[in-house]
């Protein structure tokens, strides 16, 4: 289980800039529960993310995974809890190392680390094999550089990289943005294949209603970093993007959606 | 180029594969532009030397070097991970603090060790020539270092000290405390400098206060060089490399000075040195430039 209380993030406190990305968030995500997140730009989505994550420290509140109060803990020490699929497909992997190495690394997650040696031919076979169901080839290139291959080949690998080792929650941020349709289409289909197998607790930031209703258990909606509803079960079955709009303005009491396109794409 | 001049740059060659191995951690695989090396290559000559004259057993004062070396590296890897100082300048206030700690060390500018137990006496009773036993020696510890450091790159350590220069924030969504990362991967660094210094002093017969000055430049010369002639696709090759670059570079000094017909004296040695690393950074880009014109594929 992990849950978020009464979470705050100011960012530049103090100064003329200063921000309140997350103000009062608190939410609790049962193991096996696939979130899906929706809100607009600057609505804290992605801050909400990196709270989790670790990159992000709140102001206040706390952070909870399992039993383990990981609020203070940097991004390198809840890794081992911890799985991600970032936006940007480069910034997922390491382009000047080996498709190997890539997945190396991600077969080491939270492990500690010593002189043996990095790659195996039983991880070999391991990362081969994983490799086959992408259906790209790409076993047969473990060697080739992770720079040479497309972002959506790249995303792929770094999905498949997240599921190398155990862990208590998925973090995807907006991983299929920066794709074109078809890619991201089959970069969302693999992303379901891989909680639905390790049945993997997920929590996964959108731009779009559609994939956020699409997808997922449950589907929570942010606004001025706030949770203005959330929706699962059999209340969330059959929803529409029009209901979610309409129950966007009621949450809002009137103020006006002013970006519906953006919600939409 | 007589005999002596050609095994005397080969000498120099092995002596600076060392720096040229620090650099790469450092450059190639930290992504860290470390000038403490112009400070750790005389600190370890200081600390070789005047453990020497001190009557410390040279392979323990060689060690020693090694370890002071390590500590400056983590200076740096302190200022700049812990304190949030920019890395350049970092490896800048190192290098400039090592100068005074060095003339500190030595009490003098320069420490002479004529005459003194180096490790390199012991060749003396090979009934060989010194200039032929020191290339020798020097082999065998290019080679330890070469296979040594192959392994650690190798290894789960070195895999994720190559993610930490790679890509920093994906190394840290897999665990990796990129802090430590630069910190171990600094000390290594410096260390091998600083063994590099102290042999040159042991084969030189002396340590200087001045003897750092341009080691950088030499060592990135080594690396840049060396990849431009083999392409380093692996770490066994990206290391070999650095040996290569290393060697050919005294070569290249070494005929460019003994050359009459082009008239260059002693004096001339960094402008050639800064000839040199623009012509190894520019001809790869031209080589791929010439290839793609003429549609061989970069």
């Amino acid at each position: 289980m992990i849950s978020l209380q009464d979470i705050h993030v100011t960012f530049g406190a103090g100064t003329p800039l200063e921000t309140c990305a997350v103000r009062g968030i608190d939410l609790t995500i049962n193991q096996g529960e696939f979130v899906t997140v929706i809100g607009s730009n600057g609505s804290g989505k992605s801050t909400l993310l990196n709270t989790l994550s670790g990159e992000v420290i709140p102001s206040s509140g706390k952070v909870l995974i399992g039993d383990d109060d990981v609020t203070n803990r940097p991004t390198a020490k809840r890794a081992k809890l911890i799985a991600r699929v970032f936006q940007d497909p480069l910034a997922g992997s390491c382009e000047n190392l080996t498709i190997e190495e890539n997945m190396a690394l991600a077969w080491h997650r939270g492990k500690s680390l010593g002189f043996g040696s990095a790659l195996r031919s039983k991880n070999r076979q391991i990362f081969a094999k994983e490799l086959e169901r992408l259906g790209l080839g790409l076993e047969n290139r473990l060697k080739d550089k992770m720079g040479l291959l497309s972002g959506g080949q790249r995303q792929a690998i770094s999905l498949l990289m997240s599921a190398l080792q155990p862990a208590k929650i998925l973090l995807l941020d907006e991983h299929t943005a920066a794709l074109d349709p078809k890619t991201a289409a089959f970069v969302l289909d693999l992303t379901c294949q891989i909680i639905d197998e390790n049945k993997l607790t997920a929590l996964m930031v959108t731009h779009s209603m559609q994939q956020a209703l699409y997808v997922g258990t449950r589907t929570i909606m942010l606004h001025e970093g706030k949770i203005i509803f959330d929706v699962s079960g059999d209340e969330r079955k059959g929803l529409t993007i029009v209901d979610l709009l309409e129950l966007f303005k009621q949450n809002q009491q009137g103020e006006i959606l002013s970006d519906d396109s953006l919600l939409l794409g | 180029m007589s005999t002596i001049a050609a095994l005397g740059a080969l000498e120099s060659g092995l002596v600076f594969a060392l720096v040229a191995f620090g650099v790469f951690l450092s450059f190639r695989i930290l992504e860290f532009p470390d000038l403490t090396v112009d400070g750790s290559f005389p600190l370890g000559a200081a600390v070789c030397a005047i453990m020497i004259v001190s009557g410390v057993n040279p392979w323990l004062a060689t060690l020693v070097a090694f370890i002071a070396g390590m500590m400056a590296g983590m200076i740096t890897a302190f200022l700049n991970t812990k304190l949030g100082i920019l890395n350049l300048l970092a490896s800048i206030l190192t290098m400039i603090a090592l100068y005074s700690i060095n003339l500190r060390i030595m009490g003098k500018p320069n420490v002479a060790l004529l005459g003194e137990t180096t490790v390199l006496t012991p060749t003396e009773s090979w009934g060989i020539p010194y200039y032929v036993a020191t290339p020798l020696v020097f082999s065998v510890v290019i080679l330890v270092a070469y296979i040594l450091l192959l392994k650690f790159l190798n290894s789960r350590l070195g895999l994720a000290m190559r993610a930490t220069g790679a890509n920093a924030r994906m190394a840290r969504s897999q665990g990796i405390s990129t802090d430590w990362m630069i910190m171990l991967g600094m000390a290594v660094s410096n260390g091998l400098v600083a063994l590099a210094g102290s042999l040159f002093a042991q084969s030189q017969g002396s340590a200087d206060i001045t003897m750092g000055v341009g080691v950088i430049v030499i060592g990135l010369a080594s690396v840049i060089g060396g990849e431009a002639i083999i392409t380093p696709k692996t770490m066994l090759l990206a290391l070999l490399a650095c040996i290569v670059g290393s060697i050919l570079y005294r070569f290249a000094i070494a005929f460019a000075l003994n050359a009459d017909f082009i008239g260059l004296k002693a004096q001339d040695l960094n402008l050639v040195t800064a000839i040199l690393v623009t012509l190894a950074i520019v001809a790869p880009k031209f080589k791929a430039n010439l290839s793609s014109r003429f549609g061989k594929g970069a």
